[in-house]
C-alpha cells in the first residue's frame, strides 16, 4: 500500500473527497469490484468483457467469458477465485490472479438474468440472485447448487451473506428484502422496502428495487439502496433513495435522501467509521453521496465527471471505485490530497 | 379536411337506398337491417372473403433491437440474445419466445426510414400514411379499412380501439371520411348505454324507432347534410351495436382461453380483438403501453415485452387455427424504433432512421423479411421503406386498391399518398 493511502480508515475526509485515478476500458462500464487483497479491481462492461486493473500500475486484462453483459463480480475470502455473473443466466469462476484468467468452470444457473452475487463470509457458498424470482446458494468450491430460496414474487436485484454466516438478505424489485435461514432455506424475517419501488399504471411499468444491501459494522442496522420519486421512470425522473432499518425490529428508522440530485442510488455501503457512502446516476449525473446514518440528509456529495452506475469500497477504507457511462473507472481518495 | 359531401351524390343515394332497404326488410330481432345476410349461402361465401385488420400499437416506440432486428454482441446490441424462430435464418430478440414459433405465420419489414423521431408526428404518419399537414386532414388506417371493406356482412362498426377504460366513445379520427367510420374505443366490456332501458320493451322500442326512421326520411327530403347523415348513421349503428353488445363482453369467452392470453389488460385486449374479429369487425386497434423507454430500456422492454409475447403470439396462432389469418391483416407496428446506442441510462432514444414493424395474415407473404440494417443497426442497409409505402401495402394486403380514390365531395381523394407505392415483393 502507497504511502498516500496508509491513512487510517477512520480519520477519512468525505469533504476532501477528490477523484485520484481514472482508467479507460473504452466501453460503458456496468460494474466493479476490488478485490478482498486490494490489489486488483475488476469491472464489467457492455462489451460482455470482465476487466481486471492492478490497482498499483492500472494494468488492465480483458476477461472473455460471458455471452452477454456481467454485473455480479465476487471474491473467495483470499481472492484468489472471482466469480461474476451475466445476464446470458450464467455463473463463471474464474482464477482471479492469473495473469490471463480463463473460465474454470461455467454454470447455467438460472432462467433469467443473474442480477446479483454474493459470497460468504466463510467462503463456502455462493448466493445468487435472477430475474426467475429465485435465489440460489453454491457451493462455492465445485460450483454446485445446494438449495434455492423461494418467495420473492419480483426479480431478485441483491444479495447479501450476513457477517454470521447462518442468515443470507435478498432484495427485490418491488422493495422487499427477505432474510433466510442458510442450512435450511426457511425464510425468516421481510423488511418492507416499499418506497424503493414504483409502479407508473399511466406507463405499466414496475420501477425501482432494492439496487443494494448493506449491515452497518455492529450489525443492527440494513442500508438498502434505490430510488424514489418516480413520476416519470421511463423518462428517468426520480432521487436516490436509501432506507435504513432496524435488524430486530424490522422498522425503517430513517429514509436518506441526496438532496438535489436526480438518479438512482447503485448502491449504499456502510464505511467501517459508520458513515454511508452512496453513488448516484443518472439523469442528475454521477455523485459520490456521505450519509451518516442518522440524519436525512447527506452530509457532502461529489460531483463525478461522468454517470455512475456503480461503486465498491476499496479494503483500506480510503479509496472508492465507481463504474461510469463514459468507460472509464474512477478511484476517488476520500481524503485530502497529498501534496 | 371535415366531411362535407354533396348530399345528391348518387352513389351515396343509392348506398343509403340499400342500407334503409335492408332495415326495411329486416323485421323482428334484425334490427340493424341486412338480414339478406340470414341466407347461408351468401353469409358463407362472404366469411370467405372478408378481410379485417388487426394493429397492434406498441405505443411510445418499441425498440426494433429488442425485439424484430436483434443485434447481439455488438455495440449497439445490447444485452439480451438472438434466438431462432419457426423460419431458417430468422432470429428475434429472446424477449419473443412465444412470437418466435410463430414467424412462419408472420413477416418483418427491418428497413423503415420514417425521418421522424417525434410521438406525434411519427404516430399520425403510421396511422395515415402520410406527413401531418396544416393544410389537410386524412383518415386514420381503421377509417380507411372501416369505409373500404364496408359490406362484407358484419352490422358492427367497422372500426373498433380496444383500450383500459373505453367504453363505446366514439372518436375524431376519420376525417373527411365521417364519423360513420371514426374509431370507437371499447374496453372488454359492452359499451355503456348499450342496454335496451328495462322500463322499455322490445316493441314499443320496435315503434319509437321505426317512427324516428319516417321522420328522419322526411326531414332528409329536402334538408340532407353530411351532420344529419353522421346522426342517422350514428342512430342506426348504435342500434346494430345493441343488438349484438355481447360481442364486446370479453367475459363471455371461456375460461381457458383467459387462462392461455393472461389475466393482464393486454391479454384480455387480445382475447378482445380475437372475438371482435370473429364477428367481423374489419378493422381492431390493440395499444400496448408503453415502450418509450429513454432510461432502463432493457428492463421496461424485459417487462412490456414479457406481457405481449404469449398473448400476442396466442392470439396468432389462434387466429390460424380457426381460418382466419388468411382473411386477417396482423400488423405489429409503432410511431418510430428506438436509438442503436445506449444512453447514460441504460436506455434508448427515439429513432425513425432504422427500425422495423411485424406483420403477416392477409395478403401478406409468410416468413418473409424484407429489407435489412448494418451491422450496428444504425442505417437501412438495404430496401428503404417508410410510413407511406406500409400504408399502400395495408390496404393491397386486404384487397383495396391503394391507388383508387374517394369521392369526397364530387373531389377524388386517393385512398393512400400517390407518392408511394406498396412493398410489392411482401405481397402474396
Amino acid at each position: 500500500m502507497s504511502r498516500e493511502n496508509q491513512l487510517s480508515a477512520d480519520k477519512i475526509d468525505p469533504k476532501a473527497s477528490h477523484v485520484a485515478t481514472q482508467w479507460k476500458h473504452g466501453r460503458p462500464m456496468i460494474s466493479c469490484r476490488f478485490d478482498p487483497t486490494g490489489e486488483y479491481l475488476f469491472g464489467a462492461s457492455e462489451d460482455n468483457m470482465i476487466v481486471r486493473w492492478e490497482v498499483a500500475t492500472g494494468k488492465k486484462v480483458v476477461m472473455e467469458g460471458h455471452d452477454t453483459w456481467a454485473r455480479g463480480i465476487a471474491f473467495s475470502p483470499d481472492g484468489k477465485i472471482v466469480v461474476t455473473s451475466g445476464y446470458d443466466d450464467r455463473l463463471i469462476w474464474w482464477n482471479a490472479r492469473e495473469a490471463q484468467p480463463k473460465p474454470i468452470r461455467t454454470v447455467v444457473a438460472h432462467d433469467g438474468w443473474i442480477r446479483t452475487i454474493s459470497v460468504s463470509p466463510d467462503g463456502k457458498w455462493l448466493a445468487s440472485g435472477a430475474n426467475d424470482r429465485l435465489v440460489k446458494l453454491w457451493d462455492l468450491q465445485d460450483g454446485k447448487m445446494v438449495r434455492q430460496f423461494v418467495g420473492h414474487e419480483s426479480h431478485v436485484y441483491s444479495t447479501l451473506f450476513h457477517p454470521d454466516g447462518q442468515h443470507l438478505l435478498s432484495g427485490d424489485l418491488k422493495g422487499q428484502v427477505k432474510q433466510w435461514e442458510v442450512s435450511s432455506g426457511k425464510q425468516l424475517k421481510t423488511f418492507d422496502g416499499k418506497a424503493l419501488h414504483t409502479y407508473n399504471g399511466g406507463q405499466g411499468v414496475d420501477y425501482g428495487g432494492v439496487r443494494s444491501l448493506s449491515l452497518s459494522s455492529d450489525r443492527k442496522f440494513l442500508a438498502c439502496a434505490g430510488l424514489h420519486k418516480a413520476t416519470n421512470p421511463l423518462g428517468a425522473v426520480n432521487e436516490p433513495l436509501v432506507m435504513i432499518f432496524d435488524c430486530e425490529s424490522g422498522k425503517v428508522v430513517k429514509s436518506l435522501i441526496g438532496t438535489g440530485i436526480k438518479g438512482i442510488a447503485w448502491r449504499a455501503m456502510y464505511h467501517p467509521n459508520g458513515l454511508l457512502v452512496g453513488v448516484s446516476g443518472g439523469s442528475g449525473g454521477g455523485f459520490l453521496v456521505f450519509w451518516k446514518p442518522d440524519q436525512e440528509k447527506e452530509i457532502h456529495k461529489l460531483k463525478l465527471p461522468d454517470t455512475t452506475r456503480e461503486m465498491d469500497l476499496h479494503p483500506d477504507g480510503i479509496r472508492v471505485a465507481t463504474a461510469h457511462f463514459d468507460g472509464h473507472v474512477r478511484i476517488c481518495r476520500m481524503a485530502a490530497k497529498v501534496t | 379536411m371535415k366531411c362535407k359531401y354533396a348530399c345528391g351524390s348518387p352513389e351515396h343515394l343509392v348506398a343509403r337506398r340499400q342500407f334503409m332497404g335492408g332495415m326495411v326488410a329486416a323485421t323482428g330481432s334484425v334490427v340493424g337491417g341486412l338480414g339478406w345476410l340470414a341466407q347461408p349461402a351468401a353469409a358463407r361465401r362472404l366469411r370467405k372473403d372478408q378481410k379485417r385488420v388487426l394493429v397492434v400499437n406498441m405505443a411510445g416506440g418499441l425498440s426494433q433491437l429488442e425485439s424484430w432486428d436483434p443485434k447481439p454482441k455488438t455495440t449497439t446490441g445490447g444485452p439480451f440474445r438472438a434466438i431462432n424462430t419457426s423460419v431458417p435464418g430468422t432470429q428475434l430478440c429472446e424477449l419473443l419466445p412465444y412470437t418466435a414459433k410463430q414467424m412462419h405465420l408472420l413477416s418483418i419489414v427491418r428497413s423503415i426510414n420514417t425521418r421522424e423521431n417525434d410521438h406525434g408526428k411519427g404516430r399520425h404518419m403510421m396511422e395515415t400514411g402520410r406527413r401531418p399537414t396544416p393544410a389537410a386532414q386524412y383518415p386514420k388506417l381503421g377509417a380507411v379499412v372501416a369505409k373500404g371493406l364496408e359490406g362484407q356482412g358484419s352490422s358492427l362498426p367497422g372500426h373498433i380501439l380496444v383500450s383500459n377504460g373505453g367504453g363505446g366513445t366514439r372518436n375524431n379520427d376519420a376525417a373527411y371520411l365521417g364519423p360513420k367510420y371514426a374509431s370507437i374505443t371499447v374496453g372488454g366490456k359492452p359499451p355503456q348505454n348499450s342496454a335496451r332501458s328495462g322500463e322499455l320493451s322490445k316493441v314499443i322500442d320496435l315503434q319509437r324507432n321505426d317512427f324516428r326512421r319516417r321522420v328522419n326520411s322526411q326531414f332528409q327530403l329536402r334538408r340532407r347534410t353530411a351532420k344529419t347523415d353522421a346522426y342517422t348513421e350514428n342512430y342506426e349503428q348504435a342500434l346494430q351495436l345493441m343488438e349484438k353488445r355481447d360481442v364486446f363482453d370479453v367475459s363471455k369467452e371461456p375460461a381457458k382461453d383467459h387462462d392461455r392470453y393472461g389475466k393482464h389488460d393486454f391479454g384480455k385486449h387480445c382475447l378482445l380483438a380475437r372475438r371482435l374479429l370473429e364477428n367481423d369487425v374489419s378493422f381492431v386497434q390493440v395499444t400496448h403501453s408503453n415502450y418509450d423507454t429513454h432510461n432502463e430500456n432493457f428492463n421496461f422492454h424485459l417487462e412490456q415485452l414479457g406481457e405481449f409475447d404469449r398473448p400476442f403470439a396466442t392470439l396468432v396462432a389462434d387466429l390460424e387455427d380457426r381460418g382466419l389469418l388468411d382473411s386477417t391483416l396482423v400488423v405489429v407496428l409503432s410511431e418510430f424504433g428506438r436509438t442503436p446506442k445506449i444512453n447514460p441510462r441504460y436506455g434508448r432514444d427515439h429513432w425513425g432512421t432504422a427500425w422495423s414493424i411485424c406483420l403477416g395474415g392477409a395478403g401478406i407473404q409468410r416468413g418473409a423479411v424484407i429489407g435489412k440494417t448494418n451491422d450496428q443497426g444504425t442505417a437501412v442497409a438495404d430496401r428503404e421503406v417508410d410510413h407511406g409505402h406500409l400504408f399502400h401495402t395495408y390496404l393491397q394486403a386486404v384487397g383495396l386498391d391503394s391507388t383508387d380514390t374517394f369521392d369526397v365531395g364530387g373531389r377524388p381523394v386517393p385512398l393512400a399518398d400517390p407518392a408511394y407505392t406498396p412493398i410489392e415483393e411482401l405481397l402474396v
